[in-house]
Formats: structure tokens, C-alpha cells, sequence
């Protein structure tokens, strides 16, 4: 299925490739390469590119493409959800996926690389599995290598390739027994120039750090499991039990892993944790314009908004600006024309602006797009759907584990449209 | 490792590698290959270093063995001599006990692109493919298409091996083998027939990746068996087979039933139910496969779920969006209603890149009606404004788009868009311009004052295609603008020599229509042009002006054409339609590269039509019969869950299914006396029908069913004949039973599984020889009760016949290294069965069969059971062989569970501790476990132990202790489950024989924890 995989960076280099079949030439790039030309943004290279021979299906993971080459008919989502799946691999093993680490770790990546495909079709992609084969690097464990010559690799076949939970390893064992919860809500919101919701949801997951020892077998229930609307579950998860019980029964993986995602639809109200007061315009025959940005909390259930960022894309026309803002520091890049505000945290009592003026290049007309204001923002200890976890339980093992769950949200793509 | 990106460029002979290469030192060789390897992955040759690398090919440290693994997949096909030199050593290392390295042998040889090893591969993948591991199985699938790439020769050969894997039944290899099947032989759907059942309940067990692979091969096979739901809309499902069902009993003889409408094959339903589950799948490419599936498979009211699902990809990575957003706009053009509740899931964001937002764009399009369409424009509106001029300019599309297809809206579009072509941006106007052109097709009488001020806009706007669009309005329209026309022509032949060439074209195309309405004024004009033309660089545009001269302008050779000069240029003509160009693309598969595309991709299968007409029924009885008669199998050894087995109504509907299959009967040439031989049935399935309820659960009691309607439907066929025959039976008394053990509740009980007539004798002797073993162990407890029944022969598949078995943990007294086997058969058929044998076994190496004396007739509706013993040599493979009456043959297999393979022993405690104490490390396995609340007595696990395994307790020991042997080679095997208070319990099993121990631990902890 997948011939080869190509890394290339932001400058368009390939700094490794892999091949799984017979070797297919690096000068196979240059239709990405032309693609990538043709394109405004990096975001905009097509994810799949037909050649004469070969089909390239891409993705763009922290400013480097993984170019996969394909041959023949292939579910062009299944190549690219593997492509994501080993970009986070890499992330697990070196904590970030940058050409640097890359480069650094290629053996691993290769050895890494050459499991989880056999002939291109994928072979063992589970973190947990990949771990046994592979040891991620780490100091210590290089230092030991190196004065006793031992290895990375593992000899023996990974129990959880043969067993019925391939998730987890068995045989772990841990002093402290902790498995700790985040509940995390992004709001997407498209809010229009009066202040009326176009569209807003909330899009939540929970991820979860267990580190328990031997076979625990939890299940997790909520106060509220009707406002969970649409779900996608960690293969661990029992779906029977889900459908008949709404109880999240699973035996985890070992460490981190994302148990669950859902989705509140927008069928449901949301509530709009902040709102914005924008007055921007742009006079005809007018070398200025003004620009006047107030922020206030709104329903965020007595819960502070924090690290609160606005950005927003002037139009072209605009040269430079000239604000103030009452808290916080603002920049604008005269190039880009794009304009960031940190604001930090609000005070409802006194409540964080920017005003000041813009000015344009004298004798332009009257720029006519509109800027749309992106905000993001934290709210600690509350997630917005009103999603409360009720509790946790495991069986199957013995000792008493330490539990703890964290709620948060998250600005997703909240943005506010100004004219 | 920072220090390996920089490699010395000096020496291209690499001669200190080569030097660290042919060290002692496992760490040097170790450094040698991460460089080597390093290299490579920058794409560096490394090529001359392979003498030097091969040498370490058996090396003892693995990491240094794995790179040499890496690099010789790399370089082996340019260096073929050099490569055969390793071979040995792989093939060494498939025969190594360890599976992960037989595995990663087989994955190398197979990856080593030299054709002179083919056959040594082709040998490899078919021994590889009857291991004991399911790992080394599942990469033998692996090297399946690795073979055929290489040799496409092999591809009967390979399919064989295909065939034996498809019917493999762990999770583990079924995706890689129906990927296999995918890419050597797609074309061969009746592989499949008697594995879909079974891929269908597996499929929710299997990997991710398998997952979609297995989806979009069953959606292909359902469209070739399947009628098309949606053919003969009826509210089908089980209630009305229900109703069909009895009325049919009520019929007697006479009516033969008229075919319903439509009627989903249940095997259809299956394939819907069992695959919805997996839109809740965190693998996009999971969900994607499914919804294909169900776009392509339901029933018109239940395609509607997948949306949803659909909707939550869009969240996922852009790439991910960008592929669900293709499918999306082609199903929303088929099944606009499904995503309409999603609308503003489609609303489009600033941070989108335009691919996705000219992408959200098309589905908003597609979901626009006369409900919905003033938001719509009214989001559009928004969007116009945006910095992203492309996407303006999509946006401008799509207004026209929703203005052709929604009528009420035409006008509002239309004034909306003539307000663009004052707007600043040339882009915005040109497409507005391009637009208002197809929209004012539609109507053009109503709109002269449009196209006076399109005329004007010449003087400005620069695009080509807008001025092109502007001149052809003017033209095409010229009656309705008589004053303005001819200026616009005079303008235009003053830059004609500058303009584009498909201005310069329409240029001269609005000149001859111009000459031929106002000649008077444009006469003059229209020479101009087309003399200017004459001499264009483009052949075109010359050619296109001989043509318009010799048709428009009359002259003494004109021909016959000229006359209709104006009927030409001036038709009415049709408006043009605005179509998506997502229309039809549903005839790809959807979620295929080549759907993407639009285009074919090579390897690409195509999705085929419904058939028109039922398919062929004998094709889709063998299917339905043997993959039930599979199920029947497996189902029981690895337990389906509810949710995902057939109802039996749904199932009853095949009992029309009673064709034969196989063509090579045998003619009647069995011996027919004795009829007295085959006559216990009373016998037979009383004692049987205590376990089978327990055991089997749901499958017994519809076959149950099953056989009771069947034999009404005979009645209806057969009609007297065939009660004669029942009378007969009935007049025939069944042979007592002989004596049952009742007292002793160990094996002895299953003293009744033999078969009393047949060979009585022969039992009594084996009483004498062989005393039941755990006689002595009064406290042994064999679940007598319990004993599992298996299905070897289905009822359908078996022309009536129907065959059981059960292994009856009895010593075989012919073989003790043989396990006996059940057999049980019945005849439900209308007539009696004869010379029923076994025939041409195949067997795994080392596998024997001791075959049951032959039946010689078995009377219509009796049963009888017979005994024979198989060497299973200690593995869990299956036993295949043959099962034959007088007239038919049937491919059957026995595979025992790992329980079944061994037989009790009797032990003291100390000697258990002893024999425990010679059997730790790698023959120990330890598993903690919770007792299920059931199970936590001492009772209750013993019992569930023995169920599962047929060992025997260690009497007065303190825990509770297990011990037997396995049957062929009489290695110990050691249970001991340890309880501690809650129900949680440690269990250690201590076996010589890994494998087995592994096995056995799976099931036994199953049969505790369930």
C-alpha cells in the first residue's frame, strides 16, 4: 500500500526517506514540490497529488510534510490517518517532531519506521506495543547501552500482539498507583458583527494518564452522559456497555492515551463564555481609520477567563497602527498585517480595550474586507457543556489507585465577524 | 546520537565502517550499522558496504541484526549474488522457537527482492502459514503480495495459501490476509463465500487498519450477492418474514409461497449491523469505510447515521477534512437530507485553508433549497467579503449555482451579483461577470439594463474570460441592446490585435452575429475583424474567420450553408446547467483515491451494480450455508457477542437454501444392509441435548427450528412419500441405551457419548483395558454436563445431514496419543443416508486420524454417533478431511480447543510442588485475575477449570491444583489458581509446551473471568 515515505521540511529539503517496497527515486518530490509552489499557504499543498506513476498523498505535521508514496488504489484517509499516527509516535518517543529530534533518533525512527509497516501495510501501530519492541531513548538508558552494550530492541514478541487488550502490556508495576483525568472542552464558535451566535459547539475529550500496575479494569460514569451527543471511543472502551449503560467500562492502556472524544451539538445552547465590542472603520477619503476592541466575560459560571489572545488580519491596505491597550501588550506586523493582542486575564471590573488608530496608505480606497477577530482563552475547572464526571472505579486489582480529574475550556476556532 | 549526521564525506570506501564492521565487538558493529543506516535515510548510497554487511547477518546481538535486516532489504535487489548468501541463515531462523524471530525471518526473506528465491519464499509462506503462532500466520499473509509482485507465476499457488488463511480465525490475521487477497486476487469473491459470516463477527475484534480493508472488500462482495435495498422499497425486515412464516405453515402442500418484494438477505443485515458500531471508531479511516459502506449498502431510511459521524471527522486534522468534505459533496448531492440537520457544521471559518473552504463551499451548495437557501446567501454574503480572493471567487460560483437551481432565489442572486460588478477587486468582477452570463441565458428579455451595464464594464475590465463572457452576452442578445451593440464591436476592433484568443474569438463571433441582424451598420466593421483575423498567429482564430467569412458573407461560390447562416448563429440556445462537479462521482467507491480523483486509480475494483435480478441462487446458498456451518464452528470457541448474531427469524429465511453445492457426487455405491446399525437416535440426543443447551445456547435451538420447518417444507414438496418414511421410523424402536454412570459423576458419564450399537463389543473390551483413570481421584469433578458440542456439518450444507461433535474426554483406547472425538450424526433429511466415512484427510504433518468404522446406513431421521481419534500432535491446527455418504462429500474440520488436548493425570500434592518446581522460567506463566462474582467458590472454579481444560484435580491440596498431560507427547501441564479475598486469584500454569501454556492461560482465564 504505502511504497516510500519522504520527510521534507519548511525550506523543501527531504531530509529522510524510507522505503518499504523497491526503491522508488527521491525525484518523485519534485510534483510535491511544484504542488507546493502553486500554493498560497503550506496548509494548501492538496493532501493528494496524482504523478504519471505514482500517487503522493501528504500531510503537514509541525512545518514538515510526510510525503507518502502510493502506486495503486488506496483509501486515501487510511494513508493519511497512518501518517498522523506515526507523527505521533515520533512525538511520544522524543516529546516533540521536529527535523532536529528526527534527525537525531534515526535509527529509532527507522527501526520505529520499519515496524509499523511491513510491506506497507501497517503492523503494529499501538504505542504500548511499539515500546516493548523499541525502548524509547532516554539518557539514562543510552549511557547503559553504551558501557554494557545491551540494546533498544526487544527479543520477544510484544504480548499485546497476541493478547485480546494488544493496548496494554502486562506486567506493569508501579509504586505509586495514580490515574489522573482531563476533561478538556474546545468551544468553536462563528459569532457574527451583532453579537448573535452564526454557530457555535463544543468539541470535548478526555485524556487520560493512568499509571496503574497489573490488569485494572475501570469504568468511569457521569452525572450527565445524555449531553454527550456524538462519541468516539479509545478501542479500549466497551462499546456495549456504553450503548446500554452509558458507563465507560475499559481496561486502559499503560500512561497516556485519549480514552474519549464527543461532541455537543450546536442543536444544544451554548453558552458564550466572552463577549466583544468592536468598532473598526475605515473612512472614504480618509488616510486613518479607527480601531476600538473591548472584551468582557459572559456566562463563565463565576470561573476567570485567562491567557486571553486576540488576533485579528487587517486588510491590506492598512500601513500601521496605533493603539492602546489598557492591559497587556499588542503587536502588528506591517507585513503580514496581522494584529495580536495577550491580554492575559480579564477583570470583570475592569474590563481589558485596545483603541487607538490605523492609518492607511494615503490615496488607497477604502479597504472593503472585513477583519474577523480570532480570540482564544482559558477557563480553568469548568468545562462549558456542564459535563460532570460522577465517578471512578476499578476492579480487578487490589490496592487503592489515586484519582483525579481536571475540567478546562478552551477557545477552539471562536471567531467573531466585525462588519 | 548527534554524531551520526555528519558523516565522513572523505573516504567514499567507508573503510573505517567496513573496519568496525568486521570487529569483534557487538558495540562497534552496533556503531558501524546506526551510521550505515543513517545514511540511507538521507538517501546516501551505501551500496558498496554489502559484502561487509552481510557477514553480519546471523550476528548474536539483535539490534545489530535488525539494521543488518533494514539495509539488506535495501540494497539486495542491486546486489542479488552478494544477497543469496544470507539465505540460509533466514531460513534457519524460520524453524527458531522463538516466533517473533521466525517472523521477522520470514518478513525479510520474503522482503528480499531476488527471484531466484522465490520458491525457497513460496515454501517459507506455506509452512508459515500452518504455524502455531498467529503472529508468524499474519506475516505470512504479509509476504503473500511481497510473492506476487515478484513473480505474478505464482498466483494459484499463493491464492491456495490465501484460501487457507481466509479461514483462520483469530482477529490477528484477518485483515492481513483479506489485504492480500485485495492485491493478488480481488476477482475470486467465491473465496470470501464461506468466510463472510465470519469476517463479519470478527471484524468489530480486528485492527483498525484491518478493519477498513475488510469494509471495503465486503461492501464490494455485497453489491455482487445482495439485491439493492432501495430497488423495491418495503418496509422488509424480520416482522414480515414473521408473518411469511406462518402463513406458510398454514398452507399446506398446495401453495407455493409468492416471492415478497424485497426482503433483506439476512447476511446483509449482518454486514449493516455488525459494521455501525465502528463509526464510534477514533480511526478516521474506520469511519470513512463504514460510512462508504453504508452509503453504497442501506436501505435508503438508514443511511442517515453516518452523518453524524462524518460531521465529527471535519474536527480532525485538515487533511483529514479535506477527504471527508470529497465525500461528503458527492453523497450530498444523492441524500441531501442527511446532512441537512449539519448545515452549519459547513460553515466556513477565516483559519480555513481555501482548499477546505472551496470544499465547505460546494456542500453548502449542495444543501441549499428553498427552506434554507436565504440563510445561506445571507452566510454567503459574508464570505464575499473575505481576503481570500480564490475563495471569493468561489463563492461567486456557488451564488449562481443555488440562483439556477432554486428558482424563487434567481432574481435576489442575480441583483446581488450585478451589485459585484461595481466592486473593486477585477477578480470579483470578472467572475460575477462569467456568472450574471449563464444566469441571464436563462432569461434574457427581462434584463436588457444588465447587460447595457455589462457592456459598459469593456472599458474597464482586463480578465479574458469576463471580457469573453461580456461580448458573447452582447451578441447572443443584440436585439435587446440594437444601439449599443455596434459600439461595443467598433471599440473592440480597435484592440483586437491585443487581446487574448478567447476574446479575439468571441470578437469575431460577435461581429458575423451582428452582421447578420444590423449588416447596414457592422458591415464595414465585420471585414475589418475578419481581416485581422486572416492574418492572427493562431490558427484558430484564422481558421475561425475563413469559416465565419465563407458562411456569412454571401458570394457566388457560398454554399447551400449560407442560407441558414442566421438559423446557426443565432439558435435559442439551451441554458447551460450548473452542475457540481461532484455529480455522479458515486459511481467510484466513495473514500477511494480514485472517487478522490475522479479517475480511475490503477488496481482500482470496481464497485459493480445490484445485480438486477435475485443472484444466482446456488451461488448465494453455498455462501449462506457454509458460512453457517462455519459459525457453527468457531462461534463457539470464541464467543460472538449478542448483538452481533443473526436473530433466528432473520435466519430462517434461508431454509429455502437446498440446492446441492458440490457437483462431484458420488454415485450410490455404498453397501445398504444393516440397517439396524444406525438407529440409537433417542439415545443419542438425550444425552446429548443436556450439554448442548448449555454449551451451544442460542445455535442448538435454531437449529432446532430449523430442522422443523425444513421438514415441513419436505411435506409440501414430497407429500406422501415422505410420511411413509416417518412411519417407518416410527415403527422402528430405538435401542435402549446402555447403562448410565449416574452415581459416579466423573468420566464415566461420558461412557453414553459412545456409540452402543455399533460396536458394543469393542466398548466393553475398552472398559476392561482401560479403567477409567480418575477413579481414583474421587474428588476429580468432569463436567460430564458439560460438554461442548460443536457443529461440524451444518444441516443445510449436509442435504439434511446434519454432524456434531463433541470431544468426549475418554481415553482412546486404539491410540492413547489420539484425543477421541464425538461424532454425531443425524439425518434430517427425507431419506436415509448411506456408507457414511471419512475420506482424504489433510492433515498437518505429524497429524493422524484414526477414522470411525463406516455407517453403513442411517435411516431418515435418526441419529447416531460413533467415535474416532485424532493426533492432533499437540497443536491446536485443525484436522481437515473429508466427510462422505453415498452420494456427497464435505469438506469438514475439527480444531480442538487447547483444553482438549491434553488428558488428566493423577498426582499427589508434593509431587504437583515437585514437578512445579522443574517447570519455572520460561515455562510458567502467571496471570492475575478477578474472579468473576459467580465463580468465587472453590466449587465453582474447579468446576469452570475442568470445563475448560480436561486435567484433574490434585485431591487434599491446599489451593486448588490441576494437573494432566497432553495427549500426543505426554508433557506436563501444571494448573494452579490461587484465591485471595474480593475474587481476585492468581493462576499459574506450568507447561513444557509454551505454546499450549500460553493457550491455555487465555482460556482459562476466559472461563474464570466471564
Amino acid at each position: 500500500m504505502i511504497h516510500s515515505l519522504f520527510l521534507v521540511n519548511s525550506s523543501g529539503d527531504i531530509f529522510l526517506e524510507k522505503h518499504w517496497k523497491s526503491v522508488v527515486s527521491r525525484s518523485v518530490c519534485d510534483y510535491f514540490f511544484e504542488a507546493q509552489e502553486r500554493a498560497s499557504e503550506p496548509e494548501n499543498v492538496p493532501p493528494v497529488i496524482p504523478t504519471p506513476h505514482h500517487y503522493l498523498i501528504s500531510v503537514l505535521r509541525h512545518r514538515i510534510y510526510f510525503v507518502a508514496v502510493i502506486q495503486s488504489e488506496v483509501p486515501p484517509l487510511f494513508v493519511i490517518e497512518f501518517l498522523h499516527r506515526v507523527v505521533d509516535t515520533f512525538q511520544d518517543y522524543f516529546g516533540v517532531c521536529t527535523e532536529a529530534a528526527i534527525k537525531d533518533n534515526v535509527v529509532v525512527v527507522y527501526e520505529l519506521l520499519e515496524e509499523m509497516l511491513d510491506n506497507g501495510f501497517p503492523l503494529a501501530t499501538e504505542s504500548n506495543i511499539l515500546k516493548e519492541l523499541i525502548k524509547p531513548p532516554t539518557i539514562l538508558r543510552t549511557v547503559v547501552n553504551t558501557i554494557t552494550g545491551s540494546t533498544n530492541v526487544g527479543e520477544q514478541l510484544p504480548t499485546g500482539q497476541l493478547s485480546v487488550v494488544p493496548w496494554r502490556r502486562t506486567g506493569v508495576k508501579y509504586t505509586n498507583n495514580e490515574a489522573y483525568f482531563d476533561v478538556v472542552e474546545e468551544i468553536d464558535a462563528i459569532i457574527d458583527k451583532s453579537g448573535s451566535t452564526i454557530t457555535a459547539e463544543i468539541q470535548g475529550v478526555i485524556d487520560a494518564c493512568v499509571k496503574l500496575t497489573g490488569m485494572p479494569d475501570l469504568t468511569l460514569s457521569f452525572m450527565n452522559p445524555r449531553l454527550l451527543d456524538d462519541v468516539s471511543f479509545h478501542p479500549c472502551v466497551r462499546f456495549k456497555r456504553w450503548e446500554a449503560e452509558r458507563i465507560l467500562s475499559f481496561i486502559p492502556p499503560d500512561g497516556n492515551f485519549r480514552l474519549l472524544s464527543y461532541h455537543v451539538s450546536s442543536q444544544n445552547l451554548v453558552a458564550i463564555p466572552v463577549y466583544v465590542k468592536h468598532n473598526i472603520t475605515f473612512r472614504e477619503g480618509s488616510s486613518q481609520g479607527r480601531f476600538e476592541l473591548t472584551l468582557g466575560p459572559k456566562q463563565t459560571m463565576g470561573k476567570g477567563v485567562e491567557a486571553v489572545l486576540v488576533s485579528s488580519q487587517l486588510p491590506r491596505g492598512v500601513l500601521n497602527t496605533n493603539l492602546n491597550p489598557t492591559q497587556g501588550t499588542y503587536t502588528f506586523d506591517p507585513v503580514t498585517k496581522l494584529l495580536s493582542w495577550d491580554v492575559g486575564k480579564i477583570n470583570p471590573q475592569k474590563l481589558p480595550s485596545l483603541k487607538g488608530s490605523m492609518s492607511l496608505q494615503a490615496g488607497a480606497s477604502k479597504p472593503d474586507e472585513n477583519p474577523t477577530i480570532n480570540i482564544q482563552f482559558k477557563i480553568q475547572q469548568s468545562a462549558l457543556s456542564g459535563l460532570k464526571v460522577n465517578r471512578l472505579d476499578m476492579y480487578g486489582e487490589k490496592y487503592k489507585p489515586f484519582k483525579g480529574i481536571k475540567y478546562m475550556t478552551k477557545a477552539g476556532k471562536f471567531q467573531i465577524a466585525t462588519r | 546520537l548527534p554524531q551520526y549526521r555528519t558523516l565522513p564525506s572523505s573516504s567514499p570506501r567507508h573503510d573505517d565502517l567496513k573496519e568496525m564492521l568486521d570487529s569483534n565487538k557487538d558495540s562497534l558493529k552496533l556503531e558501524a550499522m546506526k551510521r550505515i543506516v543513517a545514511m540511507i535515510a538521507r538517501g546516501k548510497n551505501a551500496s558498496d558496504l554489502f559484502p561487509a554487511v552481510v557477514k553480519n547477518v546471523a550476528c548474536k546481538n539483535i539490534e545489530v541484526k535488525k539494521l543488518v535486516y533494514v539495509y539488506l532489504v535495501r540494497y539486495a535487489e542491486e546486489q542479488q549474488d552478494l544477497a543469496l548468501l544470507s539465505i540460509s541463515t533466514f531460513q534457519r531462523g524460520l524453524k527458531d522457537p522463538n516466533q517473533l524471530i521466525r517472523a521477522s525471518a520470514l518478513r525479510v526473506l520474503s522482503s528480499i527482492r531476488v527471484t531466484i528465491i522465490v520458491p525457497i519464499m513460496m515454501l517459507a509462506i506455506k509452512e508459515a502459514a500452518s504455524d502455531m503462532s498467529p503472529y508468524v500466520r499474519k506475516t505470512a499473509a504479509h509476504a503473500i503480495p511481497k510473492l506476487y509482485s515478484l513473480d505474478p507465476e505464482q498466483k494459484d499457488c499463493l491464492i491456495e495459501v490465501i484460501e487457507k488463511l481466509l479461514a483462520d480465525k483469530t482477529t490477528l490475521v484477518a485483515g492481513s490476509v483479506v489485504m492480500a487477497f485485495e492485491e493478488v486476487c480481488p476477482e475470486r469473491i467465491d473465496l470470501i463465500h464461506k468466510n463472510y459470516r465470519k469476517l463479519c463477527n470478527l471484524l468489530i475484534d480486528v485492527e483498525e487498519w484491518g478493519q477498513v480493508v475488510i469494509i471495503n472488500m465486503l461492501t464490494r462482495y455485497a453489491r455482487t450477492q445482495f439485491l439493492n435495498p432501495n430497488m423495491n422499497v418495503s418496509i422488509a425486515g424480520p416482522h414480515i418474514l414473521y408473518k411469511e412464516e406462518k402463513e406458510k405453515k398454514k398452507t399446506e402442500a398446495t401453495a407455493i409461497v409468492k416471492r415478497k418484494p424485497y426482503v433483506m438477505d439476512p447476511d446483509h443485515r449482518l454486514l449493516l449491523r455488525n459494521t455501525k458500531p465502528l463509526l464510534q471508531s477514533r480511526n478516521a479511516a474506520v469511519v470513512m469505510a463504514v460510512a462508504q459502506l453504508y452509503f453504497h449498502l442501506a436501505p435508503k431510511a438508514e443511511v442517515g447515521v453516518i452523518a453524524k459521524a462524518l460531521v465529527r471527522l471535519m474536527r480532525s486534522h485538515s487533511e483529514v477534512q479535506y477527504v471527508v468534505l470529497q465525500n461528503v459533496a458527492t453523497m450530498s448531492i444523492k441524500r441531501r437530507g442527511m446532512f441537512e440537520p449539519y448545515l452549519k457544521s459547513f460553515y466556513i471559518r477565516s483559519t480555513d485553508p481555501t482548499q477546505i473552504k472551496v470544499l465547505k463551499l460546494e456542500v453548502l451548495t449542495n444543501l441549499a433549497n428553498e427552506t434554507n437557501i436565504s440563510t445561506i446567501l445571507r452566510e454567503f454574503q459574508t464570505y464575499i467579503k473575505s481576503n481570500d480572493k480564490d475563495f471569493v471567487a468561489a463563492t461567486i460560483q456557488a451564488i449562481g449555482r443555488c440562483a439556477t437551481n432554486i428558482g424563487e432565489v434567481r432574481d435576489t442572486c442575480l441583483n446581488g451579483l450585478v451589485q459585484l460588478l461595481s466592486n473593486r477587486d477585477e477578480l470579483v468582477v470578472a467572475e460575477s461577470v462569467v456568472v450574471i452570463k449563464k444566469l441571464l441565458q436563462m432569461q434574457p428579455e427581462q434584463h436588457s439594463d444588465i447587460i447595457k451595464h455589462m457592456a459598459k464594464l469593456t472599458d474597464n475590465i482586463q480578465v479574458p474570460m469576463a471580457r469573453a463572457s461580456i461580448l458573447w452576452l452582447i451578441g447572443e442578445y443584440c436585439e435587446h441592446v440594437p444601439k449599443i451593440a455596434p459600439d461595443v464591436l467598433r471599440k473592440m476592433a480597435k484592440t483586437f490585435t491585443n487581446e487574448e484568443d478567447i476574446v479575439k474569438l468571441q470578437i469575431i463571433n460577435l461581429a458575423a452575429k451582428l452582421y447578420l441582424t444590423n449588416s447596414k451598420q457592422t458591415k464595414l466593421l465585420t471585414q475589418y475583424v475578419l481581416n485581422l483575423a486572416k492574418y492572427d498567429q493562431n490558427y484558430d482564430i484564422r481558421d475561425r474567420a475563413r469559416f465565419i467569412r465563407q458562411l456569412i458573407v454571401p458570394t457566388d461560390k457560398s454554399g447551400a450553408l449560407s442560407k441558414y447562416a442566421k438559423k446557426l448563429f443565432l439558435a435559442l440556445k439551451p441554458a447551460p446547467v450548473l452542475e457540481s462537479p461532484f455529480k455522479d462521482r458515486d459511481h467510484f467507491q466513495l473514500g477511494s483515491l480514485s472517487h478522490l480523483l475522479n479517475a480511475k486509480a490503477g488496481g482500482y475494483q470496481v464497485l459493480p451494480d445490484w445485480p438486477e435480478a435475485a443472484p444466482d441462487p446456488s451461488v448465494r446458498n453455498v455462501e449462506v450455508k457454509d458460512s453457517e456451518g462455519r459459525i457453527g464452528l468457531l462461534g463457539d470457541t470464541r464467543e460472538v457477542p449478542e448483538w452481533t448474531k443473526c436473530s433466528s427469524r432473520e435466519k430462517r429465511k434461508e431454509k429455502k437454501a437446498d440446492k446441492p453445492f458440490y457437483s462431484d457426487s458420488e454415485g450410490e455405491s455404498g453397501p445398504t444392509e444393516s440397517a439396524d446399525s444406525a438407529s440409537d437416535t433417542a439415545s443419542g440426543s438425550e444425552s446429548g441435548s443436556g450439554s448442548e443447551e448449555s454449551g451451544s445456547g442460542s445455535e442448538s435451538e435454531e437449529s432446532n427450528e430449523d430442522s422443523e420447518s425444513a421438514s415441513e417444507e419436505d411435506e409440501e414438496e414430497e407429500g406422501k412419500k415422505k410420511k411413509k418414511n416417518v412411519e417407518k421410523i416410527k415403527a422402528r424402536k430405538p435401542v435402549p441405551e446402555s447403562e448410565r454412570y449416574d452415581s459416579q459423576p466423573n468420566t464415566i458419564a461420558s461412557v453414553q457419548v459412545f456409540d452402543t450399537i455399533c460396536k458394543p463389543a469393542w466398548l466393553y473390551m475398552q472398559f476392561l483395558l482401560n479403567p477409567p483413570l480418575p477413579v481414583s481421584v474421587p474428588q476429580t469433578i468432569v463436567p460430564s454436563g458439560n460438554l461442548k458440542t460443536y457443529e461440524l456439518l451444518h444441516r443445510i450444507t449436509g442435504e439434511g445431514l446434519s454432524v456434531e461433535y463433541c470431544f468426549s474426554r475418554q481415553p482412546f483406547s486404539p491410540d492413547p496419543h489420539m484425543v477421541a472425538v464425538k461424532i454425531q450424526f443425524t439425518n434430517s433429511a427425507t431419506s436415509e443416508a448411506k456408507s457414511l466415512h471419512v475420506e482424504d484427510a489433510k492433515l498437518q504433518s505429524g497429524m493422524r486420524i484414526k477414522e470411525f468404522p463406516e455407517i453403513e446406513v442411517l435411516p431418515a431421521g435418526e441419529t447416531v454417533s460413533v467415535v474416532m481419534g485424532i493426533d492432533f500432535c499437540d497443536s491446536t491446527q485443525a484436522a481437515n478431511f473429508q466427510l462422505c455418504t453415498h452420494t456427497r462429500k464435505f469438506f469438514v474440520s475439527i480444531q480442538p480447543p487447547v483444553g482438549e488436548l491434553m488428558m488428566p493425570i493423577f498426582m499427589t500434592e508434593n509431587e504437583f510442588k515437585k514437578e512445579q518446581g522443574q517447570l519455572m522460567g520460561m515455562n510458567e506463566i502467571t496471570e492475575k485475575l478477578t474472579l468473576e462474582e459467580k465463580c468465587q467458590g472453590e466449587h465453582a472454579v474447579v468446576q469452570r477449570v475442568t470445563t475448560a481444560a480436561n486435567l484433574s484435580r490434585v485431591p487434599c491440596g491446599s489451593d486448588k491444583e490441576f494437573a494432566g498431560k497432553t495427549v500426543t507427547s505426554g508433557s506436563l501441564v501444571l494448573v494452579s489458581v490461587v484465591t485471595k479475598e474480593d475474587g481476585a486469584a492468581q493462576l499459574t500454569v506450568n507447561c513444557e509446551k509454551m505454546v499450549i501454556g500460553t493457550m491455555l492461560v487465555k482460556d482459562i482465564l476466559q472461563a474464570l473471568t466471564q
